[in-house]
């Protein structure tokens, strides 16, 4: 267990140093002159080459990347260009709002996948089933930002029972975690409809039936915990997929995470703070993936770590 | 003329006013109060020295002072930080007096030594100044860094003297701009690179909270210099706020300003509904969009080519595209701007008369070439309305929609044929019509990566202009804005440029907000001079 662990952390690091190099060389290869962005529009020449020769953005692509490296093993992620700001900072002070906002999305698309996934399961080949798997695919489909102002406008403008975007209370998770768990729902429902189905057939709840035991005993007893394996180990991955979908739930309803951060960040081409936020979504899911595996023989012991 | 102007003293006062009340505010106008405006993305910086977007503007205007100001919601200049200034005969020469008693938000008080540190600061190299260009005429700007500027000089601590190495009517604008606000230096010391996060001035609000990402809290400066300014007890910057959503909350009372406007989208719904359309504020704005051609590569090195393009758009049906938020520009200065020609109609829409003078040009069945162009909304659409106008004509214009830094990366380089300027087009920095040329028309701009994307360069016209801004002394006012007006003239003639229109600013305010239409487009404080604006509960 210690070495495996030890392995794959290994390989973690590796991960993000990998990640690190691309990140920087696409930056450094992008159409795009920082400095121009700092200097606006009205600066000289000697502005710009001033500008440039401060944040050493004149030296050969290797030494800038030397020297980036050489600040992230001190644990210095550098300074925002055109903010000026601690690179830490930034984004310690919105990391609390988007880890709280794909935690409430985790439960909301648990929730709703695996409550629709077991109706359509023991419902299975009913209009009821194909209703639901056809609204799954749907809101799978749906682009974000639609569902976001689609929430938004029925929601909080026109029936007013959560504040117009925001952060804060409770009332202002609600919308935004229903968009992000609204699309992992979709899959969910799919994966625990079909997990149960199989669950269903299996000897051992044949067996529960004929012992004479109760429709919902059956069901949430024995079948629930088999069936939702699968489902467990996908939330690590899952965490992948939020990364992306939060840069736009965040700008739609203000929410002060670190995909509103990045968005920002990449308009300007405000290179370290683009450089944080990639390492961090990288570790967020590295992280995720090592504990959907360590957990998995947890909870199906058939599963060996090696 | 010239004989008394010699008789008089060795200085020639040229303004004298002992007031800075020399703007009459609405009787109406309540103190006390609070409001509540949005924008879309963060405040970078709350630094005077770097701060240069759309969201801070007019909250460094509201935190500190310079020594000049302008009169609330016009482009006039009044004394700000000076009680007066003179200025020597020949124009090099700057001493202004101090208002006595003004103080930092820490309580002290404000002297010469800090005018001349925080103009030190933002010319040394270190400070990494988007804005230090501004100042290159102040003696000593080459050799700026640890050692200060060796052209300002503290006489005593109410009198600041700087001495320029050339005249310059644009001087008394530069010491209005932003980027020459006056700091204090113990706590720009203090506090280091995040000053701009913990930002002390002397301005009439200061700043009580800052939670990054989320908002920006302004309380009232109750020591303020100026008697009664401002009318708000505070005011809160919501920020990370889309337009659209802005804009709903704005309709359900929770915002007073929409900071970034009223949505392209959402547009002609909200002039739709007359208790909306009521709440609208429309203003001019120092802005031209225009279309650049290379003029350094064929085929627009022709000047019958430039001009035929300059014929062949019809701005009218492109004004149409953004609802009508513009006007058709005839010119590359704004009609709001000092300088503008009354009476100049430009280049007329004329289909045939384009087509004749391609074919005088060599062109008579037309070329291929590119417009690059930014890609976000409405710009695409207004690059393929264009597009269409130049087909009519023989021009295959491909369209090379990319995001905007690479658009201005482009520019720069010189490897853009045609660029259509919206979303990165010009906006003045101060109302002056030479901030309209040098980077953008002039020679110095078409150096590899300036703002002169035409690449054009008017020897004749870049000695003219130096001609006008040595013409300092106020009573030449008038010939100086004359002698502007025929440089672009001359732009016009050789027409590195299609002025295609004017953009109007359309932003909206809630009903309980007072204060003029025009403190909401302050074509200075952009976008919402908070100074001046109350509420009326």
């Amino acid at each position: 267990m210690a070495t495996y662990l030890l392995r794959r952390l290994l390989v973690s690091l590796l991960i993000l140093l990998g990640v690190s190099f691309i990140t920087f060389v696409l930056l450094y290869v992008l159409p795009a002159d920082p400095v121009r962005q700092i200097a606006g529009r009205s600066a000289t020449a000697a502005t710009v080459e001033n500008i440039r020769r401060e944040l050493g953005l004149d030296q050969p692509f290797l030494i800038q990347y030397g020297r980036y490296l050489a600040g992230l093993v001190q644990g210095d992620l550098g300074r925002s260009y055109l903010q000026k700001t601690e690179v830490a900072e930034l984004i310690a002070s919105r990391l609390p709002a988007t880890l709280l906002l794909m935690l409430a999305a985790i439960v909301a698309e648990l929730v709703l996948g695996l409550t629709i996934g077991i109706i359509a399961a023991l419902k299975r080949g009913t209009v009821l089933d194909q209703t639901l798997m056809m609204t799954g695919f749907i809101t799978v489909s749906a682009p974000q930002f639609v569902v976001a102002l689609l929430l938004l406008y029925v929601f909080a403008v026109k029936l007013g029972w959560f504040p117009i975007g925001g952060y804060g209370t409770f009332a202002h998770l609600v919308l935004p975690a229903l968009t992000l768990g609204i699309l992992g729902s979709g899959w969910y429902s799919r994966m625990m409809r079909s997990s149960m189905i199989e669950v269903l057939r299996a000897d051992f709840i044949r067996t529960a039936r004929a012992k004479g035991l109760g429709r919902a005993r059956v069901v949430l007893g024995h079948a629930l915990p088999n069936a939702i394996l699968p489902i467990i180990a996908m939330i690590g991955i899952d965490i992948g997929i939020f990364m992306g979908g939060i840069v736009v739930v965040e700008s739609v309803f203000g929410w002060p995470g670190i995909g509103q951060l990045a968005w920002q960040a990449i308009q300007r081409v405000d290179i370290p703070i683009i450089m944080g936020v990639t390492l961090v979504s990288a570790l967020a899911i590295v992280l995720g993936n090592l504990l959907a595996d360590l957990v998995a023989p947890l909870i199906d012991p058939r599963i060996k770590l090696k | 003329m010239k004989r008394l102007l010699a008789s008089t003293a060795l200085m020639l006062c040229l303004a004298l006013p002992t007031t800075a009340q020399d703007y009459t505010p609405d009787p109406n106008a309540k103190a006390g109060g609070t409001m509540t405006v949005t924008y879309k993305d963060d405040v970078a910086t709350l630094d005077p020295a770097i701060g240069y977007d759309w969201q801070n503007w007019s909250m460094i205007k509201s935190l500190f002072d310079g020594l000049m100001d302008y009169v609330p919601g016009t482009t006039t200049l009044r004394p700000g930080l000076a009680e007066s200034y003179e200025i020597s005969e020949d124009g090099l020469v700057y001493t202004f007096k101090l208002r006595p008693g003004v103080k930092f938000h820490n309580g002290r008080e404000m002297t010469a030594e800090d005018v001349k540190y925080s103009l030190d600061r933002v010319t040394n190299p270190a400070t990494q100044s988007p804005g230090a260009g501004f100042f290159a005429s102040i003696a000593g700007f080459e050799a700026a860094g640890e050692g200060g500027l060796s052209g300002v000089e503290v006489v005593d601590p109410q009198t600041v003297k700087i001495t320029l190495t050339r005249p310059d009517a644009t001087f008394l604008h530069v010491m209005a701009l932003n980027f020459s606000f006056v700091v204090p230096k113990e706590v720009v010391e203090a506090e280091g690179a995040d000053f701009g996060k913990k930002p002390v001035g002397t301005g009439a609000f200061k700043l009580t909270e800052w939670t990054l990402g989320q908002r920006l809290v302004f309380e009232k400066n109750a020591d303020y210099w100026i008697a009664g300014v401002p009318y708000l007890d505070s005011f809160t910057a919501e920020v990370g706020q889309e337009p659209v959503v802005a804009l709903l909350r704005l309709q359900n009372g929770e915002v007073d300003i929409p900071g970034d406007g009223i949505p392209p989208a959402k547009f002609q719904e909200v002039m739709a509904d007359p208790a909306q359309a009521e709440r609208v504020v429309q203003g001019g704005q120092l802005h031209t969009g225009y279309v650049t051609m290379n003029v350094t590569q064929p085929p627009f090195d022709k000047v019958e080519v430039r001009r035929a393009v300059n014929m062949a758009i019809n701005k009218d049906r492109i004004v149409q595209i953004i609802n009508g938020r513009a006007v058709p520009a005839s010119q590359p200065l704004p009609p709001t701007m000092p300088g503008y020609t009354e009476g100049y109609a430009g280049y007329a829409y004329d289909v045939e008369g384009a087509k004749a003078l391609m074919a005088e040009a060599g062109y008579p069945d037309g070329f291929e070439t590119e417009l690059f162009v930014m890609n976000t909304d409405p710009n695409p659409r207004i690059a393929q309305a264009i597009q269409q106008d130049l087909a009519a004509i023989g021009i295959k214009a491909s369209i090379q929609s990319l995001a905007q830094a690479n658009v201005i990366e482009a520019g720069g380089a010189g490897t853009a044929p045609m660029i259509w300027s919206g979303g990165m087009a010009w906006i003045a920095d101060f109302p002056d019509p030479s901030n309209f040329y040098g980077p953008i028309l002039g020679c110095a701009g078409a150096e590899e990566g300036g703002w002169n994307w035409s690449k054009y360069c008017n020897e004749a016209l870049d000695a003219k202009a130096v001609e006008a801004d040595s013409m300092f002394d106020a009573a030449e006012a008038e010939a100086r804005l004359a002698l502007w007006s025929d440089v672009y003239m001359g732009v016009m003639e050789d027409a590195p440029w299609a002025p295609v229109f004017n953009e109007e600013r359309y932003t909206m305010k809630s009903e309980r907000l007072g204060g003029e239409d025009a403190l909401f487009v302050d074509p200075v404080s952009i976008p919402v001079n908070y100074d001046y604006v109350w509420v009326k509960e």
